[in-house]
């Protein structure tokens, strides 16, 4: 086996878990867009263009007939407009890999998948085998299993009955226990936690998400002290 | 063209936009100091600020099952299991205090 199978196949099994628990939601957004009116088509065009859990389903929250493309389309740039940063953080680690590659790489960079490549990256120089590792069965995963949700997942019933409603935030949940460093870490989610769901209260459309994140970024710099390691 | 598709590029395109501009924006820029300590903060509130609705606003279940989620994933369970102790204790919660 070459260099690069080998790091595929540490890529995929890194993935493995996340494969498992993406797969129930998305099989819980593929039946909730087909509740809305999309069609098997629409639902796989969504999953494999757009690519970004969170979006979709704030998406499908803000969908209605007649569809308010223009209102989606900010929505979608709102919610993800985390990428810019887990972007310019992933860029740093680039160096080794052809830069031919890097824009389908910034295509499948997803919230899972950049958190595993900023891991690896602290131990081992990151490759375009193992990064793909990761993104690949992440999106075949996540187009098939909302295909599928569209197609079938109105059989199933109500999915908040089986309590998969909860497993995007569930998910959330691990993958923020990774980014905990301390107290500091408790002040910037609880601040951000609050705002959000104020905002979401109080303020139309999906701001919550941007203000949530905007409050976190004040807090841990009113924290910050001068002359400590960032 | 059907204004779903029209949504779905338009989401498509902004989402790549979004993955897109902080690798050929940021290239090269270094950050030190406080605004360093923002950005590095930026990845997890934003991650909070998705599920903080859903957690805090939708119910007392909700709010429980998330803060036993958190508790599992704190004692570093496996993804799998953790993900399955939320959702297993948000239907029993929903069960129990409906």
């Amino acid at each position: 086996m070459n260099s690069s199978m080998r790091e595929f196949r540490q890529g995929l099994l890194d993935v493995l878990p996340i494969l498992v628990a993406a797969t129930p939601i998305g099989l819980l957004w593929g039946t909730l867009a087909a509740g809305k009116g999309l069609v098997a088509f629409e639902v796989w065009l969504m999953s494999a263009t757009v690519f970004a859990g969170a979006a979709q389903f704030v998406a499908i929250e803000v969908w209605r007939d007649p569809v308010p493309w223009v209102l989606l389309t900010v929505t979608a740039l709102i919610v993800n407009i985390r990428h810019v940063l887990m972007g310019a953080s992933l860029s740093r680690h680039l160096g080794g890999i052809d830069r031919r590659w890097h824009p389908l790489m910034m295509f499948l960079m997803a919230d899972e998948n950049w958190a595993f490549s900023e891991r690896r990256a602290l131990k081992t120089p990151l490759t375009l085998g193992y990064y793909f590792g990761l993104a690949l069965p992440m999106w075949i995963t996540w187009t098939t299993s909302s295909i599928v949700g569209a197609i079938v997942g109105r059989s199933f019933g109500d999915p908040a009955a089986y309590g998969f409603d909860f497993a995007f935030s569930a998910m959330f949940i691990c993958i923020l226990a990774g980014f905990w460093k301390g107290p500091r870490t408790g002040a910037v989610l609880g601040s951000s936690a609050i705002a959000a769901a104020l905002a979401k209260l109080y303020v139309l459309g999906a701001w919550y998400i941007v203000i949530g994140g905007i409050v976190g970024m004040i807090v841990a710099a009113l924290l910050y002290k001068d002359g400590e390691a960032a | 063209m059907s204004a779903t598709i029209l949504a779905i590029i338009g989401m498509a395109l902004a989402t790549y936009a979004t993955r897109a501009s902080g690798l050929y924006l940021m290239r090269g820029v270094t950050v030190t100091g406080r605004l360093k300590a923002a950005l590095d903060a930026l990845p997890p509130a934003i991650l909070m600020a998705v599920i903080a609705p859903t957690i805090l606003t939708t119910g007392i279940a909700e709010t429980i099952a998330a803060a036993l989620t958190a508790v599992a994933a704190f004692m570093r369970l496996p993804l799998v299991v953790t993900i399955l102790i939320g959702v297993v204790s948000v239907v029993l919660l929903r069960l129990v205090l409906s």
